[in-house]
């Protein structure tokens, strides 16, 4: 059976070469969404999430960055091959992003109405007032009153400039929207609105997601799917049943057990010892391995996905040894 | 926004009676009895005595100021000695020349200046970078009446394009505006290239290229106008500089301005007309700045909302 | 990479690292700044060597009728100019009036602003006020016109210049130490140093300066070009330093005169004129960066 896939990225590798040496943000990265899906991407900062989602965007800043790929589709067009005429054409339009903090996403010397409108002037055949008239729909429907399009982002409190955000990336009706951490910067109760929101919307335009994000909560509320990162490649994915029940790397261990229980309070916390590896000089093979409680000398050899089922693969030649399983029990 | 406006030019007039003070003080220190200059040989004291009183100059100096800043709200500055001509005349017949010298100056200093920087700014370390940033210190550091000099003798007594000085016609401007549009794109090419550098950085830039704004775009309508915030609270002085610079200027391309009159006032000892011709300027100077001050708030949606409240 | 392990000689050799060797360090990584920095010292040993060869009298302002307007040759490089003097031997020997106008200048200026500016700063309401609202009415006057009515009022030479560019600075030594010292003016080891008894000049001097030295340092600097430009722009409109001294400003005023026919001795002046300036704002600009990683702190 064929997949209907939205996005179809392989190897894909990103570098920037600074003066201090290159530094290895993402190393031959698979990834695969289904239209309409919902994936998380989680991981700890500096595990090339960013990296990942700008590339895709190909947005990555040369120099010094270097963007290398084997195949990147985005609902079957060929990202790879496009001018940088027709990259503007599908940015914002098929493929848009959320960014992390709001408080800098905006540009303080435009209305927050002229810039959304800019997006859908850009994209859609229409003339700028009915642009203007369109925009004032999208913050209605971002929960803002529309006569406040006229007024600058200053005038915004932090969750009403990330719901503007929203607005400019859902304005053209995008295919795949990434929304880069929408919540970190955001106050907890807000946090919960602009979730509800986005989770809304999504259902209401079909748009596939990448929720990138190092909350595992984030990520059972709205994801379908879940992509664990680390150091610039995926070490395991599948359905959130696959991942949250029935985990298979070491490493998605480590990031539960480094999660409170709500039902044993008393329960200690067991954070993953030692740090994420420098980015310019990885270890060889899994480069988890200085921190794995299971490695042993088959970790240093270059590593290849291994699948579990249908749905789900892990990244781990652990599972080389009979009988290996990791401590987690599955639920 | 008018009530800040208003409160801004109330505030301006103790500083102008100030400044316009400072400037009549120092000029009456400077030697030279004017009226012992005019009076005749054989004039007797009693006679100076009363000259002196028919000139307003008589009186200790608060006095005399108050005088002549009363008569200065009437307009009357005094006669000028040498040109036998109200001073007040006299400078409103110069003043546009000044004022045209200074804003071509600073079309100059923007054509080159902004592209310079921006340029600098996008190809950031780039030889590109390191050239502007040379060419925009030379102009720092030249003294801008050489400048004039040494585009006199190319392009006026080698090429023979353009007339080396005088005001007829359009093309006598245009080297006394590169002369002094130069000194000042200097250090507004450095401005220009670091507030650029500032903004390029900015989050709010990858926003604009993530909905498919074109790179071209995202320098010359997002970035810039962010940029040219920084541009422009320093238009003032620049503004001033370029005043300032206009009278070293207009002495080297005789350019009849009011720069010019005062240096040739002072050398003839024409003490009523410098002194007119320094407080005129000073006010004009002063209030340039303020409404570069208004127009600011009005660019920057941030500093205006702080001040409508 | 970081080091792990030390020498007990390595840790001493950072202990005894000052602010200002750290300076230097960054300092000499400049090309430019050094080349400034060389050029300075190079202008500095022409100007004390041009006092002792030449004699003002004789080779300076002796006029040599003969001689006049020889184009640059093997035997005057520069040539000579309307009187016959050597325009070689003038410039250098001018030197020393740029260089001390600009110096001295911003000595007064650096005394005077930024004393007013710590004042300002430290003790602020009323006080900070009045020495404000000062600095705004003479930053209100075009320096070249205030420097034209100082010069006026008290006659021209040498000394007078120097006064007149020193005080048309005075106010941004002001600003730029009063904006330094706002930051520190509440801080709590103030509070401190006040409460346990330290008079308010020692507090000054050893808590409040410090923290302005970097920009006053750069504004030096910066002030020096400043002045000298200024300076030679006076002196260019026969407001500066009174003929026949070799003052740049004033050899280019007379040699305009003739510029039609003798247009180099309108080129040599000039070039010493920008050398000089170009040299300390290479200096400052190279300071300003070199000192940068200590203002952000």
């Amino acid at each position: 059976m064929k997949k209907d896939l939205v996005l179809n990225v392989k190897n894909l590798v990103v570098r920037y070469e600074t003066e201090d040496g290159i530094v290895k943000a993402v190393n031959g990265l698979n990834l695969e969404i289904e239209r309409g899906k919902a994936i998380g991407l989680v991981g700890e900062t500096g595990a090339g999430k960013t990296t990942t989602a700008l590339s895709l965007l190909r947005l990555i800043p040369e120099p010094p960055g270097v963007e290398e790929c084997g195949l990147m589709e985005l609902d079957g067009l060929d990202m790879l091959s496009l001018t940088p005429k027709e990259l503007e054409k599908v940015r914002g339009k098929d493929i848009s992003m959320i960014f992390q903090d709001p408080m800098t996403a905006l540009n303080p010397v435009f209305t927050v109405g002229d810039q959304i409108a800019e997006s859908i002037h850009l994209h859609e055949d229409v003339s700028y007032t009915e642009a203007q008239r369109r925009a004032i729909d999208m913050l209605e429907l971002v929960g803002i009153p529309g006569e406040r399009a006229s007024d600058y982002p200053h005038q915004f409190s932090g969750g009403m400039k990330q719901r503007v955000v929203i607005a400019i990336a859902l304005a053209c009706r995008p295919k795949l929207l990434i929304a880069d951490e929408p919540t970190t910067a955001l106050d907890v109760t807000i946090q919960a609105q602009v979730l509800e929101l986005m989770k809304n919307l999504r259902k209401k335009y079909q748009t596939s997601l990448i929720m990138i994000t190092h909350d595992l909560g984030i990520v059972a509320e709205i994801c379908d799917e879940v992509a664990v990162m680390y150091a610039g490649n995926i070490v395991e994915k599948g359905t959130l049943e696959d991942v949250f029940n029935r985990t298979k790397h070491p490493y998605t261990e480590g990031l539960f057990n480094s999660i409170p229980n709500i039902y044993d309070r008393k329960a200690m916390l067991t954070p993953i010892k030692g740090l994420m590896p420098d980015p310019t000089n990885l270890p060889e093979g899994c480069p988890f391995h200085p921190r794995c409680p299971y490695m042993d000398e088959d970790c240093k050899k270059p590593q290849t996905d291994r699948a579990i089922s249908d749905t789900h693969f892990v990244r781990c030649s652990a599972y080389d040894r009979p009988g290996f399983h990791i401590n987690r029990k599955e639920k | 926004m008018i009530r800040y406006i208003i409160k801004r030019f109330l505030m301006m007039i103790p500083v102008l009676l100030a400044v316009s003070f400072v400037v009549y003080f120092l000029m009456d220190l400077a030697p030279g009895d004017i009226v012992g200059m005019m009076a005749p040989p054989d004039a007797t004291e009693v006679e100076i005595e009363m000259m002196r009183k028919e000139m307003g100059l008589d009186g200790t100096l608060p006095e005399r100021y108050f005088r002549y800043m009363k008569n200065l709200l009437k307009g009357d500055l005094g006669m000028s000695l040498s040109m036998k001509r109200p001073v007040i005349d006299i400078f409103f017949e110069r003043f546009p020349a000044t004022l045209k010298l200074a804003f071509g100056s600073i079309i100059v200093a923007m054509i080159i200046s902004i592209p310079l920087g921006i340029a600098a700014a996008t190809h950031h370390r780039s030889w590109l970078d390191g050239a502007s940033m040379v060419t925009a210190m030379l102009g720092l550091s030249m003294p801008s009446f050489w400048l004039g000099l040494l585009l006199i003798i190319l392009f006026s007594l080698k090429l023979g394009w353009l007339p080396s000085g005088g005001s007829d016609g359009f093309l006598s401007i245009i080297l006394p505006a590169i002369t002094l549009g130069a000194a000042q794109a200097g250090n507004l090419t450095r401005i220009t290239r670091s507030s650029m550098l500032e903004v390029i950085r900015q989050d709010y830039l990858r926003t604009a290229r993530a909905k498919g704004v074109s790179e071209k775009k995202v320098i010359y309508k997002h970035a810039l106008k962010n940029a040219l915030i920084p541009i422009i609270t320093i238009f003032g002085s620049t503004l001033g500089n370029a005043l300032g610079g206009a009278v070293a200027i207009e002495t080297v391309f005789s350019w009849p301005g009011v720069g010019r009159l005062t240096v040739s006032a002072i050398n003839s000892r024409d003490m009523t007309l410098a002194t007119g011709c320094i407080i005129m300027f000073t006010i004009f100077f002063t209030l340039t700045m303020l409404l570069v001050d208004i127009a600011y708030a009005y660019v920057d949606p941030r500093i205006k909302a702080q001040y409508s409240k | 990479m970081v080091k792990e392990k030390y020498t007990v000689g390595e840790l001493k050799a950072f202990k005894k690292r000052s602010i200002a060797s750290e300076v230097w360090r960054n300092y000499k990584k400049s090309p430019s700044a050094m080349a400034g920095l060389i050029v300075v010292c190079l202008l500095i040993l022409v100007t004390i060597a041009a006092q002792v060869i030449y004699d003002y009298d004789t080779d300076i302002v002796q006029q040599d009728i003969m001689n006049r307007f020889k184009e640059p040759s093997l035997e005057h490089p520069f040539g000579t100019d309307h009187y016959g003097r050597d325009v070689m031997v003038r410039v250098l020997y001018g030197a020393k009036y740029s260089l001390s106008v600009g110096i001295v200048s911003v000595a007064i200026s650096c005394f005077l602003g930024s004393s007013l500016g710590l004042i300002a700063g430290y003790y602020g309401g009323l006080v900070e006020n009045i020495i404000l609202r000062t600095c705004e009415i003479f930053m209100g006057i075009p320096s070249i016109l205030l420097g034209i009515a100082i010069m006026s009022a008290f006659g021209q030479s040498l000394l007078v210049l120097m006064f007149a560019i020193g005080l048309v600075y005075v106010p941004m030594f002001a600003r730029t130490a009063r904006a330094a010292v706002l930051p520190v003016r509440d801080q709590e080891y103030i509070e401190a140093a006040k409460v346990s008894g330290v008079s308010d000049l020692r507090i000054i001097f050893t808590h409040v300066l410090p923290n302005a030295m970097s920009p006053i340092i750069v504004q030096v600097t910066m002030g020096v070009a400043n002045g000298i430009l200024t300076a030679s722009s006076l002196s260019f409109l026969g407001l500066g330093v009174p003929v026949p001294a070799p003052e740049w400003g004033a050899m280019l005023s007379s040699g305009r005169e003739y510029i039609r026919d003798y247009s180099y001795l309108t080129f040599f002046p000039g070039l010493a004129i920008m050398i000089t300036v170009l040299a300390f704002n290479l200096m400052g600009d190279g300071l300003r960066d070199a000192l940068d990683p200590k203002l952000k702190q």
